[in-house]
């Protein structure tokens, strides 16, 4: 399973005085199994680029192959496209319409046409895996917080069983916690089922916690595109696109410069912590 | 799609239409109407195009952008040039099967109407492109600010309908959205029948209201914020003043009317 992208050139409003070109000649491969970390500015293009993955919007230019098959080829059905690749909007609690949350989570699986049994099992099976049980099922979406709704919004989603996960700025506008029962569970979803995520920030914090892999954009193009730990060695340049690194890449490099012999590539709080004590006790 | 519709849209771009008075603009696009109803003869039909086509030039803004929010209006426009091809009946007869009679009236007629029309929405495009909400509301309630003295809420109504137009280009973009999201969870608004096509729509139609409410209810927090209480003992930052630009305008506006007035009673 991977997803191919060729090319992918984006122009908005394309003939009006004010074109916008969204995404320049964008080439990626998407594997299988993959936790992708997709960072840039606002207005670098993420939004945009992550449409075209399940055939939202179609490319000016360029390519998209599912499987190796051409996304708009003959024959290609966009209907199963979108059930195997999810794709969370940002803000997907906008989205919600239905009066209670266990028909709205329905809403996916049964536009797939399953039968009504099996439309339920996966709402309910998606609701638990973000953690809402029974007693949220009869509510209405207004009677929960933001961040319960966004939870019932990526059920949504989750209930039509994808096997690539794309979510956009899902932590955008919550509180910590709420922050980190999101990124947790979408942890959990890449760890226990398998899915191959991406994850869409503009926080280093976030992304490096989990992801594996890293794409940077900026002005539309894919500027670095590797391991966190290849990508936070050019904080310089990522300082420029408007990025900055986590604050434990800068505390590693002020170490470094202090003559402390750190290695420079932990990103994470604990994995410096661990490094600076290695160090300590050598001393 | 959707985004088509341009009415109410500015195009952000110096020109000296953009940088007239809002009334005079206002006016113009008055003056404008008027004239199209006054205009009889080919004669006249070309200089309004010569007008607006003048118009348009000094505005800046590119006629591609105006002619894409004319696709809204197709079908009226095709209904208004059937009606008036069918049923009005003058001058030589071109065809007549059965019932059906064309007459050659009747297709200059419909010929002329169409263009009214199109010059009527063109028009009126081309004053809220070039024009900001702020200074629309501005132009309108200063324009009307005579009809206070009957207490009529001139300040009041004039808010609501900048508020209204400024909406518009948000609620498109927010309606783009929420297809896309629910697009995602393989939502079909495009085919199945009339019933089918409707209830897709709910899906579509509740998130944009419950959207539009929160707006709504945002904007006024934010108004009242800011002390917003009215138009009472409001005074403005920018008042508005009649340039040397605006005379000419009025100047070249009073003459194409009278000129078109004059074409009517000639011809
Ligand atoms: N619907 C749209 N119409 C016109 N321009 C758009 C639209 N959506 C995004 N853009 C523009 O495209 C560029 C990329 O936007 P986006 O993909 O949303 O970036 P990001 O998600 O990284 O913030 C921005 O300059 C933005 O203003
Ligand atoms: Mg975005």
């Amino acid at each position: 399973m991977s997803i191919r992208l060729e090319k992918i050139d984006y122009i908005y409003e394309p003939d009006t005085a004010f074109p916008v070109h969204a995404t320049d000649h964008v080439s990626l491969t998407i594997h299988d199994g993959e936790f992708i970390g997709l960072i840039g500015h606002t207005g670098s293009g993420k939004s945009t680029l992550i449409q075209h993955l399940n055939g939202l919007i179609r490319p000016t230019s360029g390519k998209i192959y599912y499987n190796d098959k051409d996304i708009y080829g003959d024959g290609f059905s966009m209907k199963e496209l979108r059930s195997k690749v999810g794709l969370v909007f940002q803000y997907p609690e906008h989205q919600l319409f239905e009066s209670d949350i266990l028909s709205d989570v329905c809403f996916g699986p049964k536009n797939l046409g399953l039968p009504k049994e099996e439309v339920e099992r996966r709402a309910k099976h998606a609701l638990a895996l973000v953690g809402m049980d029974e007693s949220f099922y009869g509510l209405s979406p207004f009677e929960l917080s933001g961040g319960q709704k966004r939870r019932v919004a990526i059920a949504g989603v989750l209930a039509m069983e994808p096997e690539v996960l794309i979510l956009d700025e899902p932590t955008a506008g919550l509180d910590p916690k709420g922050r980190d029962e999101i990124l947790n569970q979408v942890k959990k979803l890449h760890e226990e089922n398998q899915m191959t995520i991406i994850l869409v920030s503009h926080s280093m914090e976030d992304v490096a916690r989990f992801a594996s892999r890293l794409i940077v954009m900026d002005h539309g193009k894919v500027q670095f595109d590797g391991t966190p730990t290849e990508v936070f060695r050019h904080y310089k340049e990522l300082e420029t696109m408007g990025l900055a690194a986590p604050q434990v890449t800068y505390l590693m490099h002020a170490l470094k410069e202090k003559g402390w012999d750190v290695n420079l590539d932990a990103i994470t709080v604990s994995q410096a912590k661990e490094e600076i004590l290695r160090v300590i006790k050598k001393k | 799609m959707i985004r088509d519709i341009t009415l109410g849209q500015y195009y952000p771009i110096g020109s000296p239409i953009h940088r007239l008075d809002p009334r005079t603009k206002l006016a113009g696009t008055l003056i404008f109407i008027i004239a199209l109803f006054v205009a009889k003869g080919l004669w006249a039909y070309i200089i309004a195009t010569i007008f607006l086509g003048a118009v348009i030039r000094v505005s800046k803004v590119p006629l591609s952008y105006m002619v894409r929010g004319l696709k809204s209006i197709v079908i009226l426009l095709l209904f208004s040039v059937v009606f008036n091809i069918f049923f009005i009946r003058d001058g030589v007869v071109l065809v007549q099967i059965g019932f059906i009679t064309i007459t050659a009236g009747g297709l200059i007629q419909a010929a002329y109407m169409a263009v009214r029309l199109i010059y009527l929405i063109i028009g009126s495009t081309l004053m809220t492109l070039t024009t900001t909400p702020n200074d629309l509301t501005d132009g309108l309630e200063k324009s009307l600010g005579f009809m206070k003295k009957i207490h009529v809420p001139v300040h009041e109504i004039a808010m609501m309908m900048s508020i209204a137009l400024r909406f518009i280009p948000i609620l498109i973009e927010e309606t783009d959205k929420i297809m896309k999201a629910q697009m995602a969870r393989g939502a079909d608004f495009e085919s199945g029948n009339l019933i089918q096509k409707a209830k897709a729509m709910v899906p579509l139609l509740v998130p944009l209201f419950i959207s539009a409410f929160r707006r709504a209810s945002d904007l006024a927090m934010a108004m009242e914020a800011r002390c917003y209480h009215g138009g009472d003992g409001r005074t403005k930052m920018k008042p508005l003043r009649y340039q040397k630009n605006d005379k000419i305008a009025y100047g070249i506006l009073l003459f194409f009317l009278v000129l078109m007035i004059l074409l009517r009673l000639v011809g």
